[in-house]
């Protein structure tokens, strides 16, 4: 399944090849969860600060249990603030 | 204990100088900076002055940690009565300004009156005294900085002006500091101009004295100091990133205010983001962003100095605005930025230097900018009206808009009296996203639905810096609560604004916060200052402060009808992102806001309250 993942900040270092404006299309195995990606892309977990997919925030807790749907977009923050 | 106990008073009318002894029984009772210039305001003029007459007043105040080693401890605060809000107006700033007030012997300076003829105050430890300023009426804030400099053969003297904005009574005109640090919002800068007083120049060479326990301050500060720099945001995030690395953020969660509020995501957000920042331009192959820079004493260094494009059409002829200079901040590349569609990074830095040469606040001008392009695409406001073509999306247009606004030009001068004014005019008041007149900042509140509450509580308009819940609701500090929900909003609502007026009387920076909590603040409170600094204190004081703020507004004739939201944000749901179909239920936060606070169902503090606190 079709699934857009992206890593902002300093974490864009971590996106594969073929990225553009910190976002790539991936092609997933249906099941996968959030946690999973975020590990399979060596994304350090204390780096992953912010994780929201489709906007809405998932707790650290619920990373390794919340499945991802075709279409889902996975966005991936350091700890970072603004005003 | 961190004061000088002196303060200047200025007759502008007189033209007379004179010392005072700073009222000590208040500082033990509004701490100081904010609070305290609150306090004295408050004290002296009639809440219903016409905020640009010379019967109001303007105070220049210092908290107790300004200019010691407290990290971030070079905050300065102006109060007054603001023309934008018609409301208590306090905007404070960093840079080195406020430090430097301290080392020449002084904790404030108050404003009255209106002198004869432009004049700027020059101040040298204990001397001060009013100058001609004939010279530099006319002048942008960066022109006067220089003159006063070479004027004074002193590169280290510290100087807050106005630029064309504020002479011209632009209603959300800044005071700026040190080229591009500014007390920013609600139009403290019309006032200055209002009593033509130009600038103030500071020269201070006798440090900060009377710190209460020195050994204990300089434990407290240290351990406090390394709390922030092991702090993954204000160690590394804020340096590296600066504040507008939200934008990314904020528009995922879709809450990113977009062409007047019609929208809550921006299609370029990316193009306008701190990354774009760090990229390098496919033009000249440079990044927009050099450096990050630090107000005095801070250890974070959120500032950010960049570069503009020099071929970009707003200024290959103009080679002035082609040095490193300050910006963009997270609020005002939204402001100038998605509040109007516009996503085009020079265009949105050249506005932005605009606003720091000239002295406006670049949040209400491109939010009122926003709110002149929705109309012009209604065909309520014509290209013959406005000067020029104005559709949403237009770099031209802000650029040029930017241009007349600041030297009020044309349009520039309806434009510069705020959307509310604008709206108003035009037929169409409930297009003014604001609050008791002052624009929103950089958040939607159908998608953080605490910031609507934040919002229309504020006592001085709408404002992200009185109480940011964007901290828990988004970012998760101190923890994360759910932006969607209102259960629990009221008392997340009050706890940020009471401890934010904390953090801004003491003179440090509320970005602190990040990291810390007012359980690292008052060990460096209580070494400085003496008497009783527990934090029951520190929360008690942050309360008073805001009951007293609320105090001035009702008393200057506002209710709780004026506690409310533009139409748009209750009634019109947010048409993508996660928020979709979502309006802001301010109506179910606010009762509970009026209980918690110990206020009457219609917003007025109880006298059970006001005895609690002592007001």
């Amino acid at each position: 399944m079709k699934i857009a993942f992206k890593l902002f900040a300093s974490l864009s270092d971590y996106l594969p090849a073929g990225s553009r404006d910190n976002r790539i299309e991936l092609d997933v195995e249906e099941g996968v969860t959030v946690g999973e990606l975020i590990r399979r892309y060596q994304v350090p977990e204390r780096s992953a600060h912010l994780v929201l997919v489709n906007g809405i925030f998932i707790p650290p807790a619920q990373r390794l249990r919340h499945r991802l749907k075709p279409g889902d977009e996975v966005a991936v923050w350091p700890p970072i603030a603004g005003g | 204990m961190g004061w000088n106990r002196k303060i200047l008073r200025v007759d502008l009318t007189k033209g007379i100088c004179s010392e005072e002894p700073l009222n000590m029984q208040w500082a033990q009772e509004y701490l100081g900076s904010r609070g305290l210039a609150t306090k004295y305001l408050v004290s002296e003029i009639d809440p219903k002055v016409d905020p640009l007459s010379p019967d109001n007043k303007m105070i220049m105040a210092t908290g107790p940690l300004t200019g010691t080693m407290a990290s971030t401890g070079g905050r300065y605060t102006v109060v007054t009565k603001g023309p934008l809000t018609g409301a208590i107006a306090c905007s404070n700033s960093g840079g080195f300004f406020g430090a430097e007030m301290k080392f020449a012997g002084w904790d404030m300076i108050v404003f009255e009156g209106r002198s004869p003829k432009p004049v700027y105050l020059y101040v040298e430890n204990d001397r001060a005294e009013l100058r001609d300023a004939a010279h530099l009426w006319g002048r942008s804030c960066w022109e006067t900085e220089e003159t006063i400099k070479h004027e004074l053969q002193d590169p280290l003297v510290r100087i807050s002006s106005i630029g064309r904005a504020g002479e011209n009574g632009v209603h959300y005109a800044c005071i700026v500091n040190d080229l591009h640090r500014a007390a920013g919002r609600s139009g403290v800068g019309a006032v200055m101009g209002s009593k033509n007083l130009k600038a103030v120049a500071l020269r201070g060479t006798r440090g900060v004295s009377g710190i209460r326990d020195f050994g204990e301050f300089m434990q407290a500060t240290t351990a406090a100091k390394k709390v922030l720099a092991d702090n993954a945001v204000t160690g590394q995030g804020l340096p590296k990133y600066g504040t507008q690395v939200l934008m990314n953020v904020i528009n995922e969660i879709g809450a990113l205010p977009t062409r007047n509020h019609r929208d809550v995501q921006f299609e370029d957000a990316n193009k306008i983001s701190a990354e774009a920042m760090h990229e390098k331009r496919p033009t000249d192959g440079k990044p927009h962003l050099v450096t990050n820079a630090a107000c005095f004493g801070c250890t974070i260094a959120c500032g950010r100095i960049s570069e503009i494009d020099k071929g970009h059409f707003t200024v290959k002829n103009s080679p002035k605005y082609w040095g490193a200079s300050g910006g963009l901040e997270y609020e005002a590349a939204w402001a100038l930025g998605a509040a109007n569609g516009v996503g085009d990074l020079e265009a949105l830095q050249y506005a932005n230097l605009l606003c720091n040469e000239q002295g406006m606040d670049p949040i209400s001008f491109g939010a009122t900018v926003g709110a002149a392009m929705e109309l012009y695409e209604m065909g309520v406001l014509t290209k013959e009206q406005i000067g020029l073509d104005a559709p949403f999306g237009s770099a031209e247009a802000l650029a040029r808009l930017a241009e007349m606004t600041a030297t009020g030009e044309g349009f520039g001068r309806e434009l510069g009296l705020g959307s509310k004014r604008l709206c108003t005019k035009y037929g169409h008041p409930e297009l003014s996203m604001s609050v008791k007149g002052q624009e929103f900042p950089a958040y939607d509140s159908r998608g953080i639905q605490g910031m609507g509450l934040a919002y229309a509580t504020s006592n001085r308009g709408a404002c992200h810096l009185r109480g940011y819940t964007v901290a828990s609701e988004v970012l998760g500090i101190p923890v994360k609560t759910d932006p969607h929900v209102t259960e629990g909003k009221a008392e997340l609502v009050k706890a940020f604004q009471d401890a934010t007026a904390v953090f801004d009387s003491a003179g440090i920076c509320v970005f602190t916060s990040f990291a810390w909590t007012l359980a690292d603040v008052q060990p460096q409170i209580a070494a400085a200052c003496d008497g009783d600094w527990s934090m029951d204190r520190l929360n008690e004081v942050g309360e008073r402060i805001w009951n007293m703020e609320r105090q001035f507004n009702n008393a200057a004739g506002f209710t709780a009808k004026d506690d409310n939201l533009p139409p748009r944000l209750t009634s019109e749901p947010a048409r993508t992102g996660p928020a979709k179909g979502m309006v802001n239920q301010l109506d179910k936060m606010l009762p509970e806001y009026y209980q918690v606070r110990g206020w009457t169902p219609e917003g007025v503090p109880t006298a059970e309250t006001l005895a609690r606190l002592g007001l």
